[in-house]
C-alpha cells in the first residue's frame, strides 16, 4: 500500500480495521510543586476502529491530560493504554512513544509558521522517509486541493485564516494515514459560521478515510453532530460519567440539527454535563 | 509572436511590474509626511549644532568644530587637518575597521549561533556551558585588553579578538533564548509527525529561533563596533578608533568629528545589511508581521 494510491488515506478493501484504543483505569497525578494534583482517576474508555469518539467535560477536568497521555507527551501514573491490542503505556512503561500512528491537532494550532502549507503537509512523509521530498510535496498539493486549499497552498500559516490553518493541520495529520486522529478542541476559538464549515470539511474527510477520531470539545451540539459516541466526563479528577450513543446515520448534514432525535440527544448530554459543571463550579468556590 | 503578447498582457494584469511598483511606492512616500518630517528633523539637529558651536560660540562648545568647518574640511581637496574624502588614509582607516568588523562578526556568528542553539536545545549541554558563559559575560571588554595583547601577536589579532568577544556573548545568549521561546506545541507536533532528534533541530529549533537570532545579530554588530573602536583606541595602528585618538593626541579636532560621523554611517550601513539578510531569511516572519499591521 503506497501513499499515493488512495485518496486521502482511504483504506483499500479488506484492509484489517485498525485504530482501536483501550484506556483501562488510567490515572494521572500531577506534581505541582510538591502538591499532588489528581487530574485523571480510574478512567476507562473503549474506542472502536473508525469510531468518532467525542469527549466532553467541564473546564479543567483533565481532558487534555488524557489526550496527551495517549499521544505520548507525558507519562501516566497508573492504568494502561492500548492501541490495537498493543501496549502504548502501562505498568513498567509509563510514557508512550510519540509516533505518526497517533497524530494530534492542537488547541491553538501548531502548523510550523516558518513552512508554507505545502511544506507543512509534506513534512510528515518527508521526515519519516515514506516519500521523497518532491513526491511528498506533490501529494501534499493534491490533498490540500481536495480540502479546498489549493489557492493558499504556497502561503505561510500566518497569512491564512484560522479556519484554513486548522483544515491544513488536519490534512497534515491525515497524509500520514494515522490510526488515530487526536483533536483537542480544534475549533474552540471560532465563530459559529466558520465552525460549521470546519465540521462539514472534517465530516467529508472522515467519510473518506474512516480514521478513528478522539475529539475533545466543550460544545454539546458539536459533539453530537460529529460523534458516534459522546463520553461525558466528571469534574476533576476526570472519569467517565456517562456515554451517549449517537446512532444518527452518516453521511450527516446540517438538517440533522433540527431533528427531534438530535434535540433529545442534546438534552440528555446537556443534563449530564450541567450536573458536573455545577459540581465543578461549587468546588471551585470552596477552593477559592 | 502572438503568444508573447498574450503573456505580457497576462502578467500586467496579474501584478504590476517592478518599475511601476517602485514609482508608485516612491510617489506614495513623497505624498506622506514622513520624508519631510525626517528632513526637517535632520535640519533642526544641524541647526542646533551650528548654533551652539559656530553661531553663538558658547563657552566649552567653542572648542568643538562646528558643521561648517567639518563639512568644508571633509570635502576639501587639501584638508588642513589631514583627513577628507580625497585623502587615501581616510579610506585606509575605514577599510581597516571594516575588515576587522567583518572577521569579528563572522567568527562571533559562526561560533555563537550554533553554541546558543545547542545550549537552548540540550539541557545537558546548557548545564556544562551556562555557568562559564555567565561568568565571562559581565567582564567588560576593556578588562580583556591586557590578556588580548599578551595572548595574540601583532596589532591586528588582539583587536579582532576584543571585537569578537562581546558580540559572541550577545549572539550566544540570544540564540539560546530563541530556542527557549519556541512554543512547546511545535516540538510535540514534530514528534507526532515522526521526526528524529536531528530533524527536530533542523526543522524546528533552527527556524523557530531565527527571529531571536537576528535580533541578537543586530545588537551584536553594534556591540562589535563598540568594542572594536575601544580596542583600536587602546592598541592599533590604523582604523577609525585609532584615527580619532590619533587626532586627539595631535590636537586636531576636525578628524575626530569626521571619524565619529563615519562610524555612525558605517555602523548604520552594517546593521541595515544584517537586517536585510534577516528579512530575506525570514519571509514567513515578515509577512506575518505585515499582516498584523506592524
Ligand atoms: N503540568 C501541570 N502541573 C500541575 N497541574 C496541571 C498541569 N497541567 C494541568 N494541570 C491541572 O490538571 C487539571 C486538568 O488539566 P487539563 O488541561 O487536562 O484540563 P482540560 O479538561 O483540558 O481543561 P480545558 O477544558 O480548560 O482545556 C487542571 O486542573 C490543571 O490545572
Ligand atoms: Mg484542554
Amino acid at each position: 500500500m503506497t501513499l499515493s494510491t488512495f485518496p486521502l488515506g482511504a483504506r483499500p478493501q479488506g484492509h484489517p480495521a485498525l485504530g482501536s484504543l483501550s484506556l483501562r483505569s488510567v490515572s494521572k497525578v500531577y506534581d505541582a510543586g510538591g502538591i499532588a494534583v489528581p487530574a485523571v482517576q480510574n478512567c476507562s474508555i473503549e474506542v472502536a476502529p473508525g469510531e468518532v469518539c467525542m469527549i466532553v467535560g467541564p473546564s479543567g477536568c483533565g481532558k487534555t491530560t488524557l489526550l496527551n497521555a495517549i499521544a505520548g507527551f507525558h507519562p501516566i501514573s497508573s492504568g494502561e493504554i492500548l492501541m490495537d491490542g498493543a501496549l502504548l503505556c502501562g505498568p513498567g512503561r509509563p510514557q508512550a512513544d510519540t509516533g505518526a500512528d497517533r497524530i494530534v491537532v492542537f488547541q491553538n494550532g501548531a502548523l510550523f509558521p516558518w513552512k508554507t502549507l505545502i511544506e507543512n503537509v509534506a513534512y510528515g512523509p518527508m521526515v519519516q522517509g515514506t516519500l521523497p521530498r518532491r513526491a511528498a510535496e506533490d501529494r501534499a498539493r493534491e490533498l490540500l486541493g481536495e480540502a479546498g486549499l489549493a489557492d493558499v497552498a504556497h502561503r505561510y500559516p500566518g497569512e491564512v485564516s484560522s479556519g484554513m490553518a486548522r483544515r491544513a493541520e488536519i490534512v497534515r495529520a491525515l497524509i500520514n494515514e494515522p490510526r488515530v486522529l487526536l483533536l483537542d478542541e480544534p475549533y474552540r476559538a471560532m465563530d459559529a459560521l466558520t465552525k460549521s464549515i470546519m465540521h462539514e470539511s472534517l465530516l467529508a474527510l472522515y467519510d473518506r478515510t474512516r480514521v478513528t477520531i478522539f475529539f475533545i470539545t466543550h460544545d454539546i451540539e458539536e459533539a453530537i453532530f460529529l460523534g458516534d459516541k459522546v463520553h461525558v466526563m466528571t469534574t476533576r479528577p476526570c472519569r467517565l460519567k456517562q456515554t451517549i450513543e449517537v446512532n444518527l446515520p452518516r453521511p450527516r448534514s446540517y438538517e440533522l440539527l433540527t431533528s427531534e432525535e438530535f434535540r433529545l440527544l442534546s438534552e440528555e448530554a446537556r443534563e449530564a454535563i450541567s450536573e458536573e459543571a455545577i459540581k465543578a463550579f461549587q468546588s471551585g468556590e470552596r477552593e477559592a | 509572436m502572438t503568444l508573447q503578447t498574450t503573456t505580457t498582457e497576462y502578467t500586467a494584469v496579474q501584478a504590476p511590474g517592478r518599475l511601476r511598483l517602485f514609482t508608485w511606492r516612491l510617489k506614495r512616500a513623497l505624498r506622506s509626511p514622513r520624508p519631510w518630517l525626517m528632513l526637517s528633523g535632520v535640519a533642526l539637529w544641524l541647526f542646533t549644532y551650528w548654533l551652539l558651536t559656530e553661531g553663538l560660540r558658547l563657552p566649552r562648545f567653542d572648542k568643538i568644530p562646528g558643521p561648517v568647518v567639518v563639512l568644508s574640511e571633509i570635502f576639501s581637496r587639501t584638508p588642513f587637518q589631514g583627513i577628507s574624502v580625497f585623502t587615501e588614509i581616510y579610506y585606509d582607516h575605514i577599510l581597516a575597521s571594516c575588515r576587522r568588523i567583518f572577521l569579528a562578526f563572522a567568527i562571533a556568528t559562526g561560533v555563537g549561533v550554533p553554541l546558543g542553539l545547542l545550549m537552548g536545545w540540550s539541557l545537558r549541554f546548557r548545564a556544562y556551558t551556562f555557568p562559564i558563559l555567565e561568568t565571562l559575560r559581565p567582564i567588560p571588554v576593556l578588562a580583556w585588553v591586557p590578556i588580548a595583547i599578551l595572548a595574540f601577536p601583532g596589532f591586528e589579532w588582539p583587536v579582532i579578538f576584543l571585537a569578537t568577544l562581546a558580540s559572541l556573548f550577545v549572539t550566544t545568549l540570544n540564540a539560546m533564548l530563541g530556542v527557549q521561546s519556541i512554543d512547546d506545541a511545535y516540538f510535540r507536533a514534530a514528534g507526532c509527525l515522526g521526526s528524529s532528534r536531528w530533524q527536530v533541530f533542523r526543522h524546528v529549533v533552527v527556524p523557530g529561533a531565527l527571529p531571536y537570532v537576528f535580533t541578537g545579530l543586530q545588537i551584536s554588530i553594534g556591540v562589535a563596533w563598540f568594542s572594536l573602536v575601544a580596542a583600536e583606541m587602546v592598541s592599533g595602528d590604523l582604523g577609525l578608533g585609532y584615527m580619532i585618538v590619533d587626532a586627539y593626541m595631535n590636537n586636531v579636532t576636525v578628524p575626530m568629528v569626521i571619524g565619529m560621523l563615519t562610524l555612525g554611517f558605517v555602523g548604520w550601513a552594517t546593521s541595515a545589511l544584517v537586517r536585510a539578510v534577516g528579512n530575506a531569511m525570514m519571509r514567513w516572519h515578515m509577512r506575518a508581521l505585515a499582516i498584523q499591521g506592524r
